[in-house]
């Protein structure tokens, strides 16, 4: 198990690598960066130096004068050591950024996959033991559709009825006009208020996907041997569903959750900027847009860093669920 | 022909009563048939299967059958006010210099302070000036006997087009006007001026002299003279309308409103302009309204679901054949081949995306690349990015093909390796594929359509659904005009339902025992 995972951890460092390295060289040969329009803007000044001065002085200033591998392995180096720059666009240090914006991201996620979990779970199996019935048509297509809505016009939708017709919340933002005048706890129940349809919309776009999943494992335990062994038995169907059934649905359950923990610190990318939510998503939108290296690069690996850890643990915890996998 | 064609098929059947074969029996169907059987007996896939053929009709023969083209402008007609006149009440002194004489702004400042002073001469850089006052508010400056220039508040105007007031006019209308007398004689011409302002010369109507100032906002309208008397009554009556008859008979109405800062009058006209029809809302002829540039809506949906499936389409296709080349040379090959391309997909898997697509299509912005290259980049970008989720599929089917008796057959018979691979093990992962690229096609619309929401997809002038749901980045817009992103939003929804829907039922009717 061990060796596994060792021998896993060091894949994970090669695939690293070269993900960093892609994106860095993509982000390196756009022909246009943060660092033109400032030069730009600066050039357009009365009697200033020209444009190419200028970019040459402010490459050389940002360290962008060395060429992509160069500059890959001085960013490497500074990644490896924890010094991850400073952002261009919020001339922060960039880690400085992310500790302030990650965990509204986090707890934004949590809460809505928490919520995901407590809506599927229940239907999927409720759908897989009453397969073909009325029941299981809806919940198909109710799952079906929130995997097929566009998260953009969902967020519409709820900010025309709720924001818009209704007057129940903001449409943008995170604080009310008011929140410097409340004290701390009024302060938390306003940023509360202004998640509501954030969360709403991330639960209902993603529940379908994990509710079908759940269905899908129901429905493949359902037909195993030795479920009909304890029908055959003559063993109570509750039983049978809620003791012999649901529990081996566990496996690729837990197996698929502990996979999406790390997913959790990924952020919201679109949701956020709907909602124009200071999250991680958000805020990397944002310095992505507007073509900052530093921030993008490590929103970038940082994010790649977040699938193979979810790869790892979900293969992990699926030999430590189920005693019959041995892993080599 | 055909009876000959019918016996035929009689006596086959006929030699063939007496022989019972299994095959005989019962009624055979092609694993294809089984499979279009299966489907069609699962209702919501025929549901997803009936809108589909619906949106295409729509999208693509409805682009054809609408009246409209994709970005065909229309307009309206609409009352606007538009600035017709300003009036002034002249309290600053206006310079004038004598014919080929230098009165250049700072000495016209130094007038200014002289006069302020009351004073007959003043000095500036060790020049002495004389300034004579001729009348009320009206002085003339002189140097050394000759005359430089006239600083006066009084306008004197031409009374029509075609006369033009010379400094001699100027002066001696200004003389008379200031000094409040009626007649004077000068330079040989012989000016009278009466109650209201009115010049004439040499018994000829020339000009009049008011102290308003009546400017046209339009270079080519030329201001009669009873139109500005009128309109400067008006406006010393502040009065909020003017009305003036004019030389046609017709009358004009105007708006008067004061600009308390600079304390001019600006004279308003109600004047039917053609503006863009834009945010109409639904109508006979716009049955969906028009949008932002007063295109109608209707028909850019159409156009715009001829784009994002287009795209889907292409997108799934560069990413299909990628994937096929790729999971079949690596399920076939194994070992390190296998390896390496495994490791090429763990590195495409871990790329995060839509964070790339958002950068690029942030970098095209900025480029200013032209629509339509746009569009082929973002289909070559989704598609490369997409390939290594269907490498993975093929290469996981081969990988237990490859161990089948048939395979050792084609082995045995000799055939080379890429017709083994493309013409006997890839075949039979089609039935996959097919699913997969089902779904994956409603996931690709709704990624072009996100992207596109951004502003970073598929740009005007051409439409997508994404992009025309955009609109709703105006709050304005997603309060009151519902028409311009609801249908959009509603087909985008149902078409990507309807995909997942179809992707669902050929799964089920490809692999009966995978059912649900």
């Amino acid at each position: 198990m061990r060796k596994y995972i060792i021998k896993r951890l060091l894949l994970s460092l090669v695939i690293l690598f070269f993900v960093a390295f892609i994106i860095y060289a993509l982000m390196r040969s756009l022909p246009t960066s943060y660092l033109e329009t400032i030069a730009r803007q600066k050039s357009m000044q009365p009697g200033s130096k020209t444009f190419e001065e200028w970019m040459e002085q402010l490459s050389a200033t940002y360290g962008m004068d060395k060429g992509i591998i160069g500059g890959f392995f001085e960013w490497l180096g500074k990644f490896m050591t924890g010094n991850f720059g400073d952002s261009w666009f919020y001339t922060v240090p960039v880690f400085e950024k992310f500790k302030s914006v990650v965990w509204l991201s986090f707890i934004m996620g949590l809460i809505s996959f928490v919520l995901e979990l407590i809506i599927a779970i229940p239907l999927g199996i409720i759908a897989a033991t009453k397969q073909y019935s009325k029941a299981d048509y809806a919940i198909s297509v109710f799952a079906l559709a929130g995997i097929s809505l566009p998260t953009f016009f969902f967020a519409s939708l709820l900010k025309l009825v709720f924001c818009v017709k209704l007057g129940w919340f903001d449409l943008f933002g995170l604080m009310g006009r008011n929140y410097e005048q409340l004290d701390s706890v009024g302060k938390f129940f306003d940023k509360a208020h202004h998640l509501v349809l954030p969360i709403t919309t991330l639960v209902v776009i993603s529940v379908g996907s994990l509710m079908r999943y759940c269905r899908t494992n129901m429905l493949e335990v359902l037909n195993a041997d030795y479920i009909r062994t304890a029908r055959a038995k003559g063993l109570d169907e509750r039983k049978v569903i809620y003791h012999h059934a649901f529990r081996n649905t566990l496996i690729p359950l837990v197996t698929m959750i502990g996979g999406s923990l790390p997913g959790l610190f990924s952020g919201a990318l679109i949701t956020e900027t709907l909602y124009s939510i200071p999250g991680i998503g958000h805020t990397s939108y944002q310095a992505m847009v507007a073509g900052d290296i530093p921030f993008s690069m490590f929103y970038l690996v940082f994010m790649a860093i977040l699938t193979l850890l979810g790869n790892l643990i979900s293969d992990i915890l699926y030999a430590v669920v189920d005693p019959r996998v041995r892993i080599a | 022909m055909s009876e000959d064609k019918e016996k035929k098929v009689n006596d086959a059947q006929d030699s063939q009563q007496f022989d019972l074969n299994d095959d005989r029996r019962v009624k055979v169907l092609s694993p294809g048939a089984l499979v279009a059987k299966r489907f069609f007996r699962n209702r919501m896939a025929v549901v997803g299967l009936v809108i589909l053929v619906a949106m295409f009709i729509f999208s693509f023969i409805g682009g054809l059958i609408s009246p409209y083209s994709q970005d065909q402008l229309f307009y309206r007609t609409d009352m606007q006010s538009k600035e017709y006149a300003s009036v002034k009440e002249n309290t600053d002194f206006r310079y004038v210099n004598a014919p080929n004489q230098e009165f250049g702004s700072i000495l016209q400042a130094q007038v200014f302070l002289a006069i302020q002073k009351q004073a007959e001469t003043f000095t500036y850089k060790s020049v002495n000036y004389t300034l004579t006052k001729e009348g009320d508010d009206f002085y003339s400056i002189a140097q050394g006997g000759t005359t430089l220039g006239l600083a006066f508040k009084d306008i004197v105007s031409e009374a029509e087009k075609g006369i033009t007031v010379s400094y001699d006019d100027q002066f001696a209308i200004l003389k008379a006007y200031s000094n409040k007398q009626n007649e004077i004689e000068y330079k040989g011409s012989k000016y009278t001026i009466d109650e209201d302002g009115g010049v004439f010369k040499d018994g000829k109507e020339f000009g009049y002299v008011s102290p308003y100032i009546v400017n046209a906002a339009m270079n080519d309208v030329f201001l009669t003279r009873e139109f500005k008397e009128e309109l400067v009554e008006a406006v010393t009556n502040n009065g909020a309308e003017f009305k003036f008859v004019g030389e046609d008979g017709v009358e004009y109405s105007y708006d008067l409103k004061l600009n308390p800062a600079s304390n001019v009058w600006s004279v308003l006209q109600e004047k039917e302009t053609k503006v863009y029809d834009t945010y109409s809302f639904p109508s006979k002829t716009h049955w969906l309204g028009t949008d932002r540039n007063g295109m109608d809506m209707l028909t850019r949906l159409m156009y715009g679901g001829r784009v994002s499936l287009v795209i889907g389409f292409i997108v799934e296709a560069i990413s299909t054949v990628l994937g096929v080349i790729m999971g079949g040379i690596s399920g076939y090959f194994g070992k390190w081949v296998d390896n390496l391309i495994m490791r090429i997909v763990d590195i495409f898997y871990c790329i995060p995306s839509m964070p790339i697509i958002i950068i690029l299509g942030a970098a095209m912005d900025a480029m200013r690349v032209d629509p339509t290259i746009r569009m082929v980049y973002l289909m070559l970008i989704l598609g490369f990015l997409g390939w290594p989720g269907i490498a993975r599929m093929v290469r996981g089917q081969i990988l237990s093909l490859r161990e089948q008796e048939f395979m050792t057959a084609t082995e045995a018979t000799g055939l080379s390796v890429s017709r083994r691979i493309f013409k006997h093990l890839v075949p039979n992962v089609i039935p996959q594929l097919i699913v997969s690229v089902t779904m994956g096609l409603g996931g690709t619309i709704i990624t072009e359509a996100t992207l596109s929401f951004l502003g970073l997809g598929v740009k005007f002038p051409f439409a997508s659904w994404g992009n025309i749901i955009n609109d709703v980045n105006d709050t304005f817009v997603l309060t009151n005009y519902w028409f311009i992103w609801i249908p959009a939003g509603v087909c985008l929804l149902t078409t990507v339902l309807a995909f997942n829907l179809v992707g669902d039922g050929l799964r089920d009717a490809f692999d009966p025992r995978m059912k649900r």
